[in-house]
């Protein structure tokens, strides 16, 4: 009796490993700097854009600690996504965030204190942050780790250069400088003498020139006010120029 | 899900995180409690600043460790101006035992009586000079500073002062506007027959030549006003204390 000897010849069927950094990746990464952006498009997380971008140092921070929070957060909860009890869903959530956050102000406090005293109650506020959040229910309960985080990592970024480019146009016309308080401090415009504010700088050591020495401080500007017009005027711009974009939120 | 699953998961959950937190917040305690530290020595030497030779914001941390420690002297005080030991200090729930460890914040919550205050006495080559702590209320939250006296115990030689939550461009610039402190230098405590008066920060007329007042902060009188009842109470304070050793100099003079 011949054995019938099956053979199966196996296809091997190779699975295209998906790019690390493919399609999706990139529209993850690059939508929120302009069709999706959290401030300008979804308008979440304006409380800390109004209050925090007086100046360009702190903001710069934030936006990091904002990039960290949200990329990560969404990360581990991708991970966790279907082990999560859905009684327990947003407490899971809150507290993963609330880890991270936590984890950001113990960094700050032991590395670079002074700046940890100036936006003390900021970092803690981004806990409150619609946009961490928006992006746990919206995205990394229902897709894959990595793409969570690259989703987290754009959001935090889209968030992050509105919140810089606020907080340039506040600093430059509200005090005359950038950066201040930190290391690379400048003087911009305005006059360099005793009776300006924040004026460490002389013109010479600036490197700038002191342009339009008579320029006095635009006091709107250092009032949170003043970043509300100015992302009004964001979403302007925006939408002047993508009309598709006008009706959305 | 069943319910044990769901109280299983969140016990694990509860458990890592509390555990990851506890191990970074101890093992970064020692160097968090020194930039502490390192914070406010800079603030008390911003009240000095014209005697130092660097701006005390742009100095590095050993710097204000190290003149710190070789340069002032700390001192704690009781409201009847008797310094105190460590043992005192640390009686008042200051594990530290050191003057820089005294809360002014929580010596403001005790019954006026009962607080204990520290007193930096600076000693540069232009000079010594004495730096007292005040804490108030400002428009918004709590404002604080560092008011140093010269020799004579009654002309300033310099302030700098800080706020939890002041406007910005408004309160806020008792700290964000260097003018403001620069004001009180050169100010007088004590009128020429010896009554104290502290130094007034006034809302209208001039200022120039008068040795017990200064310039106000246009839009925020409730800080400018904060300001000077700090200064008015929390000068008095020293007093005893500054009086006893105005007292010890005449007699050694």
């Amino acid at each position: 009796m011949a054995e019938s000897t099956l053979t199966t010849t196996e296809k091997v069927v190779k699975v295209e490993k998906e790019p690390l950094f493919g399609k999706t990746e990139k529209k993850l990464l690059l939508d929120p700097l302009g069709d999706t952006n959290p401030i300008t498009i979804q308008v979440l997380g304006i409380c800390s854009a109004l209050a925090v971008t007086s100046l360009v140092y702190p903001s710069v921070v934030m936006a990091i600690a904002v990039v960290f929070v949200t990329g990560f957060s969404s990360l581990f909860t991708s991970l966790v996504r279907n082990k999560i009890p859905k009684q327990v869903r947003m407490i899971v959530q809150l507290v993963i965030i609330a880890t991270l956050v936590t984890i950001v102000e113990l960094t700050l406090k032991r590395y670079n204190y002074p700046i940890y005293k100036q936006l003390s109650v900021y970092i803690g506020l981004i806990i409150t942050n619609c946009i961490v959040m928006g992006r746990l229910e919206a995205y990394s309960m229902a897709n894959r780790p990595w793409r969570a985080f690259v989703d987290g990592i754009g959001n935090g970024v889209g968030y992050g250069v509105i919140l810089i480019m606020v907080a340039v146009i506040r600093e430059v016309f509200g005090k005359g400088t950038l950066f201040a308080g930190s290391p690379i401090q400048m003087n911009i415009i305005g006059a360099s003498n005793d009776e300006m504010a924040y004026l460490i700088n002389t013109a010479a050591e600036s490197g700038f020139g002191s342009l339009f020495a008579g320029y006095t401080n635009n006091n709107l500007m250092v009032l949170p006010a003043a970043a509300m017009f100015i992302i009004g005027v964001f979403i302007w711009i925006q939408r002047s120029y993508r009309p598709t974009l006008v009706d959305v939120s | 899900m069943s319910t044990s699953y769901v109280i299983r998961f969140v016990m694990i959950m509860t458990a890592g995180v509390a555990l990851t937190l506890a191990l970074l917040s101890t093992s970064w305690k020692d160097q968090t409690k020194l930039n502490e530290s390192i914070f406010n020595k800079r603030a008390i030497l911003g009240a000095v600043s014209d005697y130092l030779s660097e701006d005390p914001k742009e100095m590095s941390d050993d710097k204000v460790v190290e003149i710190f420690g070789s340069k002032v002297q700390q001192i704690a005080l009781d409201m009847s101006g008797n310094e105190l030991e460590e043992a005192d200090i640390k009686a008042a729930g200051y594990k530290g035992g050191q003057p820089e460890h005294i809360d002014m914040a929580k010596e403001k919550k005790k019954p006026e009586a009962d607080r204990i205050f520290p007193l930096y006495v600076f000693n540069s080559d232009k000079g010594k000079s004495y730096i007292l702590t005040v804490r108030g209320n400002g428009l918004w939250d709590e404002i604080w500073g560092n008011i140093a006296l010269k020799e004579d115990l009654n002309t300033i030689a310099g302030a700098a002062f800080d706020h939890k939550g002041e406007t910005p461009g408004l309160g806020a610039e008792i700290k964000d506007n260097p003018t403001f402190p620069s004001r009180f230098k050169g100010k007088k405590i004590f009128t020429e027959d010896g009554t104290y008066v502290s130094v007034d920060v006034k809302k209208t007329g001039g200022t120039a030549g008068n040795p017990y007042a200064v310039d106000g902060i246009s839009g925020a009188t409730v800080t400018a006003d904060g300001v000077d009842e700090m200064l008015e109470r929390g000068i008095k304070y020293y007093l005893p204390y500054l009086n006893k050793q105005a007292g010890a100099q005449k007699s050694k003079g």
